[in-house]
């Protein structure tokens, strides 16, 4: 589907106000599927909580000077190691709450909420 | 006047006063002896008063640690150059140590290339034998293939050990493998059991020093700088008369005593971290001012005197002049 360029600007618009709102919240929350960014930062996942719809996308960057790699609980996903500036991405296709940690750094933890549309 | 620190009086660790006596200790030269289960620290500019001793020890070794090679942010652009500076501070002691230990994270993302370039430069350090046990950053592929293929002592099995040297039982331990959510170092079940029978062997009145990366005393948990399962792995320890306790990965020096377990924990080669609980801080590289980096970058020296069950370790930095003075 071709997007009309006025669309194009909100969907562009609403990305940015989801990414603004995810890295100053702890939960996050939306009824449609949409790409979202996990920060990794000073040790901590931002948000640490992030509750998504079905289809949705979540990009985790890491923006420490340390590499960090991320794994889900249950091997749902596994990252390879991200150094500075590298991301990762997953797609949630499958409802439920996924759980996940740092490997390198367990202490780490946090958690992707999937819920249906 | 040298001065007794024995503390932990909660159990916690440490408290706040031995917590200020320690940090003092960072990017300072230091020398401390363990004697009877009691430290004495004592400020570079009274090592005069145990001169003596040192010199009668039967043999010495040094221990360096997270060398992070493959790291180039700004905390320390340079991290060949500083092993290179420890490697240098070794090589100018008087006596050669019989042995070296290296406490992890030799490598900063476990690339061959990293550890090849370690490898290289450790080449030149001025003694018989290095060992090494694996820090997180040498196991990022969760398997630890890169480190064995190099390091191990046992290439086809487990990657923890132990040797004798001179009548001390050296023991170097793996717990930044198969970590859970949540949780700290880990040892393991099976690395447990071998311990276990490992030291069953041992007289009691054998010196025991044990060398892991991850400090094997709870630091600071909410870093992550503490073991989940070192409390199993210590009572193993209880009956014997001197056991000193290695570790790496906090990139400061501390050192604790309980009962007649030394803990101690060595600068990195590479760069600083905060001290723990620091406000707004967290557990990674921490940028100061490029003229201070070498007073906060150092080496481990340790010093075995037969029949006294004492170990006398010396914190040297990589500053030009390493020795500065810090009144405790």
């Amino acid at each position: 589907m071709k997007l009309s360029p006025k669309f194009a600007i909100f969907a562009v618009a609403m990305s940015l106000t989801i990414t603004s709102a995810a890295a100053t919240h702890k939960t996050v929350s939306t009824s449609d599927p949409a790409s979202y960014v996990v920060d990794i930062r000073d040790f901590a996942f931002s948000p640490r909580t992030l509750v998504i719809s079905v289809g949705s996308k979540v990009t985790w960057k890491n923006e420490d000077e340390e590499p960090h790699k991320l794994a889900e609980t249950n091997h749902a996903f596994m990252s390879p190691p991200l150094d500075t500036g590298e991301g990762f991405a997953y797609e949630f296709r499958t409802v439920g709450k996924y759980e996940y940690f740092c490997t390198i750094h367990p202490h780490m933890t946090g958690e992707i909420i999937v819920e249906s549309k | 006047m040298p001065k007794s620190i024995v503390y932990d009086h909660n159990h916690d660790g440490i408290d706040r006063r031995g917590f200020l006596e320690c940090m003092a200790w960072v990017g300072t030269g230091v020398l401390c002896t363990l004697s009877g289960g009691v430290l004495k620290s004592y400020a570079l500019g009274d090592v005069g008063r145990v001169a003596e001793d040192l010199a009668k020890a039967d043999f010495s070794f040094v221990q360096l640690s997270d060398s992070h090679i493959g790291f180039s942010k700004p905390a320390n652009p340079d991290v060949s150059a500083t092993l290179q500076a420890a490697i240098d501070k070794v090589n100018a002691l008087p006596t050669p140590p019989s042995l070296a230990l290296h406490t992890g994270d030799i490598t900063q993302l476990s690339k061959p290339e990293e550890f090849d370039t370690a490898a290289e430069l450790l080449k030149g350090l001025r003694t018989n034998q290095i060992f090494f046990v694996p820090g997180e950053h040498d196991v990022l592929d969760g398997t630890g293939k890169a480190y064995r293929e190099r390091h191990a002592r046992n290439p086809t099995g487990d990657d923890w050990y132990s040797f004798n040297f001179k009548g001390v039982h050296f023991i170097g331990l793996v717990n930044v493998l198969n970590l859970t959510a949540g949780g700290l170092g880990n040892l393991g079940p099976q690395q447990l059991q071998w311990l276990e029978r490992d030291l069953s062997n041992i007289s009691s009145s054998t010196p025991i020093v044990v060398f892991a990366h991850i400090p094997l005393w709870s630091i600071y948990p909410a870093w992550g700088w503490g073991t989940d399962d070192s409390a199993q792995a210590l009572s193993y320890m209880k009956r014997f008369g001197s056991v000193s306790v290695l570790n790496g990965h906090i990139h400061q020096t501390m050192l604790k005593v309980e009962g007649h377990i030394t803990f101690h924990t060595a600068a990195s080669t590479a760069f600083p971290q905060p001290p723990p609980a620091t406000p707004g801080a967290s557990p990674g590289p921490m940028t100061v001012a490029a003229d201070q980096l070498r007073g906060l970058l150092g080496i481990t020296q340790v010093n075995f005197v037969r029949g006294k069950h004492a170990l006398a370790v010396t914190d040297s930095t990589l500053a030009e002049n390493g020795s500065k003075e810090n009144r405790l």
